[in-house]
This record gives C-alpha cells, sequence and structure tokens, in this order.
C-alpha cells in the first residue's frame, strides 16, 4: 500500500471567537500611540487582554493510504473542517506538518465562485478553473459535466435563474470530474434530493475504486456507513477514535445519543420521558425510514411514565433540515399507568419531500412539562420526488398526483 | 513512518511518482515560490475572464461606460482648468492633454482599487478553494487594460479632431502603461493583506487614491514642478506613465527619460517588496478574512 496522506502532529491555534472580524486599523493605531504617552505619565500598562486562544487541532497524526475512503466524524466545531483547511492549504497549521502525495481536490463547499449573472456554462469554466483543471481538461469534460448534472437545456442560462438543488447538482459535477489524486468532501452531499445524493455517493464510491484517495466529512452517519471503510472522530480537536467505520460509529452515535439526554439516560425505568420512534411502513419492518408515497404508515413513539397520568398532552412537532416546522400535531386528555407506553399515529399517506427530518416531542401535564425530547434518530424520506422538477416551484410537499387531459363535456361554460 | 520512508515506497509501484506537497507552518521572508505560481497562470486567465464577462455582459453599457467617463471628465478639466483657470498643458490642445492623461489615470485608479480589494470580493472562494493568492492581486489589474484599449480609440479620434499627428513613439505607449499596471500591483499588494485584516482601510484608499492625484501630472505636465524637485516627483510612478505615455503618443514635450527611469526603479521596488510582503501574510488571509 501507497502512503498518500501522512500528518504529523498538526495543530492549529485560533483566537478566541475563531475569526476576529473587523479589525480597524484606527484601533491598532490608537492604541500604539497612546503606549508611549501612558508610560511617560507612569501609568501602568492596561491589563494586556489576555489573548485567549484555542486550539482548533491539537497534535493530530495519521495515516492514509492511496484508495482509501475515510471518513471524518464529529461534533460541531470539534475541528473537522479546520483539518480539511490545513489539509487543502487554505490555512498553514500552527505545528507540526503532513505529507501530501499528489494533487489535492477538495469540495468544501459546492459552488464556490459561482457567479450569479454568469451562464451555466460559464460557470463550469470559471469553477473548473479554480478547482485546477486547466482549460483543456474542461472542454473534453464538458459534455459528461452537465449530463452529469442533469441541467443540460439550461446550461446557457445565467445561474441566478437555477433551483438551488440546480446549482448544487452542477456545481458537484465540475468537482466529481475534478482528477486529483486525493479528494476532500467537506458535507456537499447533504444537498440535493436523495437521488442525486444517492448518485453522488455512487461517483465517489467510482472515484475511491480507481486508486484515489478520498476524505469525507459528514454528520450523517449511514453516508458514513455506506462509503467509508474506516473513521477518524475528532473531538475538541484531538484525535479520539481511529479505526474501524462500524466500531467508530456506533461509538460515536452512543455517545452523541448520551450527550443529547445530559447524563439522564433516557431508557425504561427512568423519569417520564420519550426513549424512541420508529415508524412501520405497509409489510415492512420497524424502521426510520420513509420509502413509498402510497403505503399506509403506522409512526409510534415509545414513553416511559414513572408516574400515573392523568390529563396529560403531547404535541409533537416533525421538522426538515432547515428546522422548519413541516408538521405539527396534539394529543389531550390522554390517560397513562406506570410502564412504558407506545402512542401511535396511523397515516394514510405522507407527502413528504425526500431529505432527513427530526421529530420535537414534548409532554405536559397540568401546565407543567414533564419532558421535552429532540429526537437523535432522524426519520429520512427516501420516496421519489413528483414535485415540479425546478426546486423554486416545487413547493413543501410531495403530493403525488396524476394528470390527464380530455375535451370538456360541455365546452366549459359551465364551471361549478 | 517517517517521510522518506513512504516516498521511497511510493516510487517502487512504478508509476510516476505524484508530487509530493510538504504542509508546514509559515515558511521564511523570501518564499516567493513563483514556480507554483507559474503552475497556476491559467487561473489568471480564468479570473480575467470572468470579471470582463461579467462586466461585458451588457455589451452595449459597458463599452459606453469606458468611453463616457474619461469623455466627461476631459470636457470638465477643459473648460474649468484649461478655459477658466488656463493651466499650462505643455504645447498641447487642452482636450487632448487631458484626455491623454486621464486614460492611464483612469486605468490606474479603477487597478489600484480593485486590486485592494479583491481578497475581499472574493472572500468566498479565498476561504474555500487552495491556490496561490498572488494570483487574484495579478488578475485585478488586467481587466481594466480592455477598458483602457477602448477609451484609446477615442484617443485618437481626439487627436485627429485637433491636428496632433500620432508620433511614431507611440508603440512604446505600452511600456508606460506597464508602469501604471506595475504601480497598481505594486500598491495593491500591500494594501490587499492590510486591507484584508483591517476593514477601515477601504474607506481611507479612495483618500489616498484622490490625493495621488493631485501628485501625478494629470492636470498639469510634471514640467511645471521645479527641476530641484523634479527627480523626487519621479518617484511617483505614475508621474512617469503619465508623462511617458501623452509624450509617446503625441510627440509633444520633451522625452521623459529621466524621470521614467527614476519610475520604473520606484516600480520595481514597490512590486518586490510588495510581493514578498504579501506572500508574508497571505497564509493568514484565510483566518482573518
Amino acid at each position: 500500500m501507497t502512503t498518500s496522506i501522512e500528518a504529523h502532529g498538526l495543530s492549529k491555534r485560533y483566537r478566541i471567537g475563531g475569526v476576529e472580524r473587523y479589525v480597524a486599523l484606527r484601533d491598532v493605531i490608537t492604541r500604539k500611540l497612546s503606549a508611549p504617552a501612558r508610560r511617560f505619565r507612569g501609568e501602568p500598562a492596561p491589563a494586556k487582554k489576555e489573548k485567549q486562544t484555542f486550539w482548533a487541532l491539537d497534535d493530530i497524526s495519521f495515516n492514509i493510504d492511496e484508495g482509501d475512503i475515510v471518513g471524518i466524524i464529529g461534533r460541531n466545531g470539534a475541528g473537522k473542517t479546520t483539518l480539511l483547511k490545513v489539509l487543502t492549504r487554505i490555512t498553514r497549521p500552527t505545528k507540526g506538518y503532513a505529507d501530501i502525495h499528489g494533487r489535492v481536490g477538495s469540495l468544501l463547499e459546492v459552488g464556490t465562485g459561482f457567479h450569479p449573472e454568469l451562464s451555466g456554462r460559464e460557470n463550469v469554466y470559471f469553477n473548473g478553473g479554480i478547482l485546477g483543471m486547466t482549460k483543456r481538461e474542461i472542454d473534453s469534460k464538458f459534455d459528461e459535466i452537465v449530463e452529469f448534472a442533469e441541467t443540460g437545456r439550461f446550461i446557457d442560462t445565467v445561474v441566478k435563474r437555477y433551483s438551488s438543488g440546480m446549482q448544487v447538482r452542477l456545481a458537484f459535477s465540475v468537482a466529481a470530474h475534478l482528477e486529483p489524486e486525493i479528494l476532500l468532501v467537506d458535507e456537499v452531499l447533504t444537498v440535493g434530493d436523495l437521488k442525486f445524493q444517492r448518485k453522488c455517493i455512487e461517483k465517489m464510491a467510482q472515484v475511491a475504486e480507481s486508486g484515489r484517495t478520498i476524505l469525507f466529512v459528514s454528520h450523517q452517519m449511514n453516508q458514513i456507513r455506506r462509503l467509508c471503510e474506516r473513521v477518524i472522530w475528532i473531538d475538541q480537536g484531538r484525535l479520539h477514535r481511529d479505526g474501524g467505520t462500524a466500531r467508530v460509529v456506533s461509538e460515536y452515535e452512543s455517545a452523541a445519543n448520551a450527550l443529547e439526554t445530559e447524563g439522564g439516560s433516557r431508557e425504561a425505568g427512568g423519569p417520564t420521558q420519550f426513549i424512541g420512534w420508529w415508524l412501520v411502513e405497509g409489510e415492512r419492518d420497524r424502521s426510520h425510514e420513509l420509502q413509498s408515497l402510497w403505503a399506509p404508515i403506522k409512526v409510534t413513539f415509545l414513553l416511559n411514565v414513572d408516574k400515573p397520568l392523568d390529563s396529560a398532552h403531547i404535541g409533537i412537532g416533525l421538522y426538515d433540515s432547515a428546522g422548519t416546522l413541516v408538521w405539527g400535531i396534539g394529543e389531550d386528555g390522554i390517560k397513562l399507568a406506570t410502564g412504558v407506553h407506545e402512542l401511535s399515529f396511523s397515516i394514510a399517506s405522507m407527502p413528504l419531500k425526500p431529505g432527513h427530518y427530526r421529530w420535537k416531542l414534548s409532554i405536559w401535564e397540568y401546565s407543567k412539562m414533564l419532558d421535552l425530547w429532540d429526537a437523535t434518530t432522524e426519520l429520512l424520506v427516501a420516496t421519489d420526488p413528483v414535485t415540479h422538477w425546478i426546486d423554486q416551484w416545487a413547493g413543501v410537499m410531495n403530493i403525488p398526483a396524476k394528470f390527464e387531459t380530455q375535451p370538456a363535456s360541455d365546452d366549459g361554460r359551465q364551471e361549478v | 513512518m517517517s517521510a522518506t520512508a513512504s516516498r521511497t515506497g511510493s516510487a517502487a509501484t512504478g508509476k510516476s511518482t505524484p508530487p509530493i506537497t510538504r504542509i508546514r507552518p509559515i515558511g521564511g521572508w523570501f518564499d516567493l515560490n513563483l514556480r507554483e505560481f507559474w503552475a497556476y497562470r491559467e487561473l489568471i486567465y480564468f479570473f480575467v475572464w470572468r470579471d470582463l464577462k461579467v462586466r461585458y455582459k451588457q455589451t452595449f453599457v459597458g463599452a459606453v461606460w469606458v468611453i463616457l467617463q474619461p469623455t466627461a471628465t476631459m470636457i470638465l478639466f477643459t473648460v474649468f482648468f484649461g478655459g477658466v483657470l488656463g493651466l499650462p498643458t505643455g504645447g498641447l490642445p487642452d482636450p487632448v492633454f487631458y484626455y491623454a492623461s486621464l486614460l492611464p489615470w483612469t486605468y490606474f485608479q479603477g487597478a489600484v482599487t480593485t486590486a485592494t480589494n479583491t481578497l475581499i470580493d472574493n472572500q468566498g472562494v479565498v476561504t474555500k478553494i487552495y491556490f496561490p493568492r498572488l494570483i487574484m492581486p495579478v488578475s485585478a489589474i488586467i481587466p481594466g487594460l480592455v477598458d483602457l484599449m477602448i477609451a484609446s480609440s477615442i484617443l485618437v479620434v481626439i487627436m485627429l479632431i485637433y491636428g496632433v499627428t500620432p508620433a511614431v513613439t507611440a508603440f512604446l505607449a505600452p511600456a508606460f502603461i506597464l508602469l501604471a499596471a506595475g504601480t497598481a500591483l505594486g500598491v495593491g499588494l500591500w494594501l490587499s493583506v492590510v486591507n484584508a485584516a483591517y476593514r477601515d482601510v477601504r474607506i481611507i484608499i479612495p483618500f489616498v487614491v484622490q490625493a495621488w492625484f493631485f501628485i501625478s501630472p494629470v492636470l498639469y505636465p510634471a514640467e511645471s514642478i521645479p527641476r530641484v524637485f523634479r527627480w523626487v516627483y519621479s518617484l511617483n510612478p505614475m508621474a512617469g506613465a503619465i508623462e511617458g505615455f501623452r509624450w509617446s503618443l503625441t510627440g509633444v514635450g520633451n522625452p521623459p527619460g529621466q524621470t521614467a527611469l527614476i519610475s520604473a526603479v520606484a516600480v520595481m521596488v514597490l512590486l518586490v517588496t510588495g510581493a514578498l510582503y504579501f506572500r508574508r501574510r497571505e497564509v493568514m488571509i484565510a483566518d482573518v478574512i
């Protein structure tokens, strides 16, 4: 096996607050000028504001072999993106070094440098250029890029008229056709509809098969599981775990769950609280995934009750990945004995757009909140989109509809 | 595993060994890394191409504007400075003098402003993708040259109207524009990184440029400056650029040999120090912007 990336004690220090924005030169000059005067008057220098720093990366070392797909996981602010930024040379490490064998391509945010006033074609060239492709390379791959992005007939339209989905598809497609030895990907696959996400994952697997190395940052454990053989878990800038995907991801998930309940474990036998949920779709087993627009489903929430409830109220909200409440329902006057209960809703059809959703549940009795639960396990909607193909016109729901035309029976004179 | 061990390892596979890049903390002061800059040269083309595309998207408005701006200014100058105040114009008809001075000046003014703001204006790219940052100020001074060429066509018309025959030295004009471009780049290199770190620099720039206008021979010929101060005056590279440009096209006045020479040296100093300073500071751009 040939080594692809070797990191030796990579460390990166930032000032507190991460990035110091909008520092005024005026302030710097005033500070410098007033210092001698103060010294002259014999005043002590003002308590020097302790430059608070923190290590966004702290002594990270690893070796990655050529052709590996390695997932990088960790909580927000753990240092994942900083690591990618160091490896792509966007920022320099404070200490340590890394040897990179080959060219690095990165997808830190798709559509970087997309200009709204330029057409899709022009943006493909510009974006390809800043990602490191030559004009000749882009020329030869142009058709492939457009085909992959599924934006064919809009390619000469200015990008500001594109839907966000189309922009992302085009941008990802440009980047996916880069041919660096090492590809760094940051959370890009959370955008676009699920069908396109799958296509991207396939593309990445294909890229890896051709012997190239991929470093993949994601919060979505199902993507990590599907793509990576090895996972590096970063916590507070340090390398916390490095190993096989199955083991590291499940450790990470249980840690994330524990964190969410802030110490109190969500198990039967504890206080009154929600402890889990699942859905049953048609004949399928319990899962957290919705696959069909047509099958009736039953969503079940598991509630542990430690003292009998006389007249409880529950509120349930379903939020999309942007945090918008897409559906809410409440139930009143619930009587429950001590023990674990299944609270179920039967639903004829759930017209949700593909994507990730989260449940938020609360339970109250006599105006007192007993539990508020933000479910860790997301609802994954993997149905086919049946909405307008331009995102802007697709709306928020995914309602299956049948279209037909026929001659009006009475020339349309009589309306309703 | 040591770095050396793996290097021999990759050579053993028989494939052409991919280049090895070492990522490490900030290097020395004199690490310009022009080889890498050269490897990325095509990116300059992409940046310039994008800027021109966006600028001339509405072709008519774009082209008209680059002609209208110096022409209108020229008319104002002719009426007030030439007519009312009667300032000397070194033996050239007022409109020819002012227009010929305004061309390199307008270019410089635009180029220096874009170059200074280029890191901030492109921060989306700067914080997401690596390439030698030197590409950005260099690309920023190029699109203005197209405007300059378009506006130059009007100069020929004005010269013909006022009976000034283009001189044979006209082929030297690009050299003086190069001087202006070098000045804009040198200033851009210094100020763009300062601008990225301190946002009030953006407010100071227009003032600096305006002051620069008065110490450059746009409204008056350099010969109005007393001879003893002439060499100090020439330290402003725009003096050499504007004087030279005007002289090369019209052939009127003395060849600005000494002025141009001093200006060229000043530009070289500005460029080299600017590039070194820029390279030194560019590594923190993504962290502070």
